[in-house]
């Protein structure tokens, strides 16, 4: 068990690092996220009432487009250079490489999802009323979609039409987590009156069990 | 039909030719008994008199229901198949599965037509996104959509079978819960609890849904039965392109083919 989340933390640090000096992060996925939020508003032509009762819904679209990106990238960055080959045969547990590449994108995540909160409370007026609920809903569902995303990733990854193939097989398995973490973030924000702690332990189970297949089916998937 | 290389110049055969007419005979009668014979739901109102029900709309329900129930044999058979290609690695199994989650898509696509189309009159509205089974089937069938996108990619035909099989493992998941959605979300669905669970429906009716779910049957199993041949036959002209490359490169490589690759002339 150290062993494997020690080889995870190898693999989520290689690709932290690789994102922090290319900085792809920052300069592109960062700014696309907002992008998108102002989007929103200009589609919605709504004044910041509205806004404010949507902007659950609308943080978590947010989150899962940039997730697509994310994914794409952690795909992209194993396909140059045949670096997949690399890391297979450095002898590292398909499990631990399916956990640290996670890792790297959860991290990722709860960087866009601080700033896409910004960009709430900035452009539609938002307010987090219980900071606890965010936090964790925030969290669980990071790990949710990341671990997902990475399973997803994976089976995609090294096809020819990669791009496109991954939102048709991502978005429908994470339309129950788009409901579950739009309900949580509906009472975190004060937007409608529901059970958030509720909605938190259905993503936590979803979350438990993406990683759980996630780590089991990895080997499966990239086996050659 | 074990080997992949034997020559099949046709998906048709006599017992599949057989079971297409009885399919046709079915679907007739079906009609006949869904549109003619059967009467339509109206009932008076105890207290105001007037006529209330579904009346025509009520019809559907030979069509839907039974079109639902063979989208979760289909994709139950396409997850059992994917499960055992996992364990197999044999080219049966894949395209079992492949047959079976491609049929099962054209019914669950049908299940939400009919469903959009009764819902009209009688929930009056085309779709309803607070509906707990609706928005389920919904993500099954996108699920299953995905699934036959991955199958559509050039990839080498066994890296497609082994993530098309994970796909419909994953997806499979939420077959449950369209099933079981009218009971665990009573308070979230139009749909109401099975009928036929709790036997409310009686007489023609009965019969006719009876008829309809072998009829339903009959076309899957039919339809399953060339999807099969096809994807099988896919499979032998794929390893025949091959043979026919191995030989062709090894004709190259006589005495001449050697000669004129290094660059000599004869």
């Amino acid at each position: 068990m150290k062993s494997l989340l020690s080889e995870a933390w190898l693999v989520a640090s290689k690709d932290l690092r690789i994102e922090a000096r290319s900085r792809v992060l920052t300069n592109q996925v960062a700014p696309f996220a907002v992008l998108v939020l102002v989007l929103f508003g200009f589609a919605l032509d709504a004044d910041q009432r509205t806004l404010r009762m949507f902007a659950p819904g609308l943080f978590w679209v947010a989150v899962l487009l940039c997730l697509l990106l994310a994914v794409q990238r952690s795909s992209a960055v194993e396909s140059a250079d045949d670096a997949a080959t690399g890391l297979r045969m450095a002898g590292l547990a398909p499990a631990a490489v399916f956990l640290g590449k996670s890792a790297a994108i959860f991290v990722q995540l709860l960087v866009l999802e601080l700033l896409l909160t910004a960009g709430i409370i900035v452009f539609y007026g938002s307010s987090v009323k219980n900071l606890f609920l965010w936090l964790i809903a925030g969290l669980v569902t990071a790990l949710a979609v990341a671990t997902t995303g990475m399973l997803y990733g994976a089976l995609a990854s090294g096809l020819g039409v990669r791009e496109t193939l991954l939102p048709i097989l991502l978005l429908p398995v994470l339309a129950p987590v788009l409901i579950g973490a739009t309900r949580a973030y509906d009472d975190a924000l004060g937007a409608a009156a529901v059970d958030g702690w509720a909605w938190t332990g259905l993503l936590a189970m979803f979350a438990v069990v993406a990683s759980t297949l996630g780590a089991l089916a990895y080997g499966a998937l990239v086996e050659d | 039909m074990t080997n992949p290389t034997s020559s099949v110049a046709t998906t048709g055969s006599p017992g599949s030719r057989a079971l297409g007419l009885a399919t046709l005979a079915g679907l007739v009668g079906l009609l006949v008994l869904a549109f003619v014979l059967t009467e339509p739901d109206v009932r008076i109102h105890p207290s105001t008199g007037q006529e209330i029900g579904q009346f025509d709309a009520v019809r559907l329900l030979y069509l839907h229901v039974p079109m639902a129930v063979i989208t979760y044999v289909a994709y139950s058979l396409a997850a059992f198949a994917s499960a055992g290609y996992l364990i197999k690695r044999t080219p049966w199994w894949d395209v079992t599965a492949h047959a079976a989650a491609e049929v099962g898509t054209v019914f669950c696509f049908l299940v939400l037509v009919t469903g959009s189309i009764w819902g009209r009159p009688v929930w009056n509205t085309w779709w309803e996104w607070g509906d707990v089974r609706l928005m389920t089937t919904l993500i099954l069938f996108l699920m299953f959509v995905g699934y036959l996108a991955l199958r559509r990619t050039a990839a080498d035909p066994r890296v497609q079978a082994r993530r098309a099989a994970v796909v419909a493992l994953v997806a499979i998941v939420d077959l449950p819960l369209v099933n079981r959605s009218v009971e665990w979300w009573e308070n979230r669905t139009l749909h109401q609890k099975s009928t036929l669970g709790e036997l409310k429906i009686e007489d023609l009716t009965l019969f006719t849904l009876m008829v309809g779910f072998l009829v339903f049957l009959m076309v899957f199993s039919w339809l399953l039965l060339h999807r099969f041949r096809v994807g099988w036959l896919t499979l032998a002209a794929g390893e025949h392109q091959v043979a026919a490359a191995i030989k062709e490169r090894r004709a190259e490589a006589d005495g001449s083919g050697v000669a004129s690759a290094v660059g000599e002339t004869s």
